[in-house]
C-alpha cells in the first residue's frame, strides 16, 4: 500500500470502469439533461409567447416558437411608460436597501465574532432568537400600519428586507475566516475598533460582502410580499408587485398601458403579461450566471449552519 | 476601595460597567442591528395580545375586550385549525422527502458527469428557478396549465384528448404544488449535496475502484455514507420547520382561487387572508401564535437531537 505513494499519478490509469459505472454515467447524462431542460422550459415558453400575436395566443395557445413574431407587446409595455417608474423604484430600493443592509450586517457580523468582545454571545442570541420565535403576521401588520404608519410608504418595503439574522450569521462566518492577528496589529498601531473595521477588515471581507449583498439585492428585486401588505394605494409599484397585479387583476393590466395606444376592451392581455414578465425578470436572467458562485458559497455555508 | 470607578483605568476588577465601556465601539457597531431587531422583531411581540381580545379598531389592541382563549376555540372548533395544520405538515413532509431524495440523486449524478462544461451549463440551468420571484412562478405555472391558452392543453388537444380544466378543479393541485416545489428547489438543494460529495476524499473513491468496486457499490458504500451526516442534519432542520408553510408558492399558485385553495389551504394563507382581506386580526393572530409556539418547540426539540448526534452542527 505504501509503495503506491510514488506512482500516485498512475492511479487513474489503474482504475477499470465496470459496466455499472458506464450505466450510471449514462443515466447521469440523460437525467441531468432532462432536469436542466425542465428547469428552463417554462421560461422559454414565456419568452416565445411574449413575441407572439395575441390572436395566435388565443387560437393556438402559448408557444416556444411564435408563428408570427412581433414586438407589439413590448412596444405597448414600453409606450405605456409607467414601467420605467417601477424600474426606477425597484433599482433605488435595491441599491439603497442593499448598501445600508450590507453595512449593518458587516459591522455586526464582524463585532460578533471578535473573541475579545464580551457581549458577543448575548447579542448573538438576541439576534438569533428573532428567527426562532416570531409574533406572526397580524401583530406585525398592526404595528407597521397603526403604530409606525408605514402603509403606503416605500419604507414598508425598504426596511423589513434590510437585515436578517441569517445574513448576519453568514457575515459572521465570513468575518471569522479573517485572522484575528489583523485586528490585533491594528490595535497595536493605535487604531480604534471602527477604524480597524473600516480600513483593515472591510477590504478583506469582499467575498462576504459580495455574497450577503447579492442575497439582499435578490430579495429586493423579487420583493412582492411586503408590497402586497402595505402598498395598496400607491401608483408606482415595485416591479414584481406590478407583475403580480397585472397577472391577477384585470384593472391593473389596463392601467399598465396608456389608453391612447389601444382599445382597452380588446387589450392583448396574454402577450402583455408575458412581455411584462420578461421585462421585470430579464436583468436577473442575464446576471445570475455570473454571480451564482457567490450564492452557491452562501448556501453551502448557510444551509447547514442556520 | 473607592466607590468611584474610572472605567478606563487598567488593572481594575472587570465589572460590567468596565466591560461595557471598554467595548463601547463594538457595542455601537452592533447598535443599528439591535435597534433594527427591536423595531421589527421584538416590537410586534406585545401585539400577540390581540389573539386574546375581540379586536376593535377604535379601541386598539390593548383597549379591546379581553376574551381569553375564545379566538383559539373558535378556529379549533370549526375544524379549520386541524385542517390547516395537517395540510401544512403533509405538504412539508412531501416537500422534505421528495426534494432531498431528488437533490441527492442529482448531486450524485452530477459528480458522474466528466465533462466540466456540460456540468457547469446544466447546473446553471437547474439553478435558474431559485432566482425568480414567486410571482413569476405563478405565471409560469398558469401559462403551462390554464385551459384556454396553456401549453399542456395545446398538446392534449393536438393529440385529440379533451382539455383539462385544472383551474376549476382543486383535486390535482396537491400533486401540482409538490411538483412545482420540486422544480423550484432542486437546483438549490443539490448545491449543498454536491458540495458535500466534492468534499469526499478523492483517494478513497479511487482506492475503492482499484479494489474493484463497481459504480453502484461506490455510491452505496462510499458516497451515500459520506453524505449521511449532511442528509440527517438537513432533514432534521427541515422537520423543525414543518409547521411553516411556503406562503409565496401557495399564494401565487392558488391563493386567489377559492375552488383551488380550499383543497390545499395552509396556515400562512389562512392568516394572510384573515389579516389582509378580512381584517380579522384576532383570529389571524390566534392561528399565528399557535403556529409560532409549535414551531418554537419543534426547533428546540430538533436542536436537542442534533446536539446529541452532531454537536458541531447544533444551532445553540
Amino acid at each position: 500500500m505504501a509503495k503506491n505513494n510514488d506512482d500516485m499519478m498512475d492511479v487513474s490509469a489503474k482504475i477499470k470502469l465496470t459496466t455499472s459505472d458506464y450505466v450510471i454515467r449514462g443515466i447521469g447524462y440523460v437525467l441531468i439533461t432532462f432536469m436542466a431542460l425542465i428547469s428552463i422550459f417554462p421560461f422559454l415558453v414565456i419568452l416565445g409567447t411574449s413575441f407572439e400575436t395575441e390572436e395566435n395566443i388565443i387560437s393556438y395557445g402559448v408557444t416556444l416558437f411564435p408563428r408570427s413574431p412581433t414586438v407589439a407587446a413590448y412596444d405597448l409595455v414600453i409606450k405605456g411608460g409607467t414601467i420605467w417608474a417601477s424600474y426606477g423604484l425597484t433599482v433605488v430600493l435595491t441599491v439603497v436597501g442593499t448598501l445600508i443592509g450590507l453595512f449593518i450586517c458587516a459591522m455586526t457580523g464582524y463585532a460578533l465574532q471578535r473573541r475579545d468582545f464580551p457581549f458577543r454571545n448575548a447579542i448573538s442570541f438576541f439576534i438569533y432568537f428573532t428567527s426562532l420565535f416570531q409574533a406572526g403576521l397580524a401583530p406585525y401588520y398592526l404595528l407597521m400600519t397603526q403604530t409606525y404608519h408605514l402603509n403606503n410608504t416605500y419604507w414598508a418595503v425598504l426596511l423589513p428586507l434590510m437585515v436578517s439574522s441569517w445574513l448576519i450569521i453568514l457575515m459572521k462566518n465570513f468575518a471569522k475566516s479573517i485572522p484575528h492577528e489583523l485586528t490585533e496589529s491594528g490595535k497595536i498601531d493605535g487604531a480604534g475598533d471602527f477604524r480597524i473595521f473600516l480600513s483593515i477588515i472591510l477590504p478583506m471581507l469582499k467575498p462576504g460582502l459580495a455574497t450577503v449583498g447579492l442575497f439582499l439585492a435578490l430579495g429586493y428585486w423579487n420583493e412582492w410580499y411586503q408590497s402586497s401588505l402595505f402598498l395598496q394605494n400607491m401608483s408606482v409599484l415595485p416591479l414584481q408587485y406590478r407583475l403580480y397585479k397585472i397577472v391577477n387583476e384585470a384593472a391593473a393590466l389596463k392601467n399598465s398601458v396608456a389608453a391612447q395606444y389601444v382599445n382597452v376592451s380588446n387589450l392583448p392581455s396574454e402577450s402583455l403579461k408575458m412581455a411584462t414578465a420578461m421585462m421585470t425578470t430579464g436583468p436577473i436572467i442575464f446576471l445570475y450566471p455570473f454571480v451564482q458562485r457567490y450564492f452557491i458559497g452562501g448556501i453551502t455555508v448557510g444551509a447547514v449552519k442556520g | 476601595m473607592s466607590k468611584v470607578i474610572n472605567p478606563a483605568l487598567p488593572g481594575r476588577k472587570t465589572t460590567f460597567g468596565r466591560k461595557f465601556w471598554n467595548s463601547r465601539v463594538l457595542l455601537l457597531m452592533c447598535l443599528p442591528a439591535i435597534v433594527y431587531f427591536i423595531a421589527f422583531s421584538y416590537a410586534p411581540l406585545p401585539g400577540i395580545y390581540v389573539a386574546f381580545v375581540n379586536y376593535n379598531y377604535r379601541l386598539g389592541i390593548f383597549g379591546s375586550q379581553f376574551v381569553g382563549l375564545k379566538n383559539f376555540e373558535f378556529v379549533a372548533n370549526s375544524g379549520k385549525l386541524w385542517m390547516l395544520t395537517s395540510n401544512t405538515i403533509l405538504f412539508n413532509l412531501a416537500f422534505i422527502l421528495l426534494d432531498n431524495l431528488v437533490a441527492v440523486v442529482v448531486a450524485i449524478l452530477l459528480k458522474e458527469i466528466q465533462s466540466k462544461m456540460f456540468r457547469k451549463v446544466s447546473q446553471t440551468m437547474m439553478f435558474l428557478p431559485y432566482f425568480i420571484s414567486q410571482v413569476l412562478v405563478g405565471l409560469l405555472v398558469y401559462s403551462l396549465l390554464n385551459s384556454d391558452t396553456g401549453f399542456l392543453n395545446s398538446v392534449l388537444t393536438q393529440m385529440g384528448a379533451a382539455p383539462l380544466r385544472l383551474y376549476k378543479n382543486g383535486d390535482p393541485w396537491p400533486f401540482i404544488i409538490v411538483m412545482v416545489h420540486l422544480w423550484q428547489k432542486t437546483g438549490y438543494n443539490s448545491v449543498v449535496y454536491f458540495a458535500a460529495i466534492m468534499g469526499i476524499d478523492q483517494e478513497v473513491i479511487e482506492a475503492s475502484m482499484i479494489d474493484g468496486a463497481n459504480g453502484w457499490q461506490k455510491i452505496r458504500y462510499i458516497i451515500l455514507p459520506s453524505l449521511r451526516p449532511t442528509i440527517v442534519i438537513l432533514l432534521l432542520f427541515a422537520l423543525g420547520g414543518i409547521v411553516k408553510g411556503d406562503f409565496g408558492l401557495f399564494w401565487n399558485l392558488v391563493g386567489r382561487n377559492p375552488i383551488l385553495y380550499q383543497k390545499v389551504d395552509i396556515i400562512e394563507m389562512f392568516v394572510y387572508r384573515a389579516t389582509v382581506s378580512d381584517f380579522n386580526f384576532s383570529t389571524a393572530s390566534a392561528v399565528g401564535l399557535y403556529q409560532s409556539l409549535i414551531g418554537f418547540v419543534l426547533v428546540l426539540a430538533v436542536n436537542g437531537v442534533v446536539k446529541k448526534l452532531e454537536p458541531d452542527y447544533s444551532l445553540f
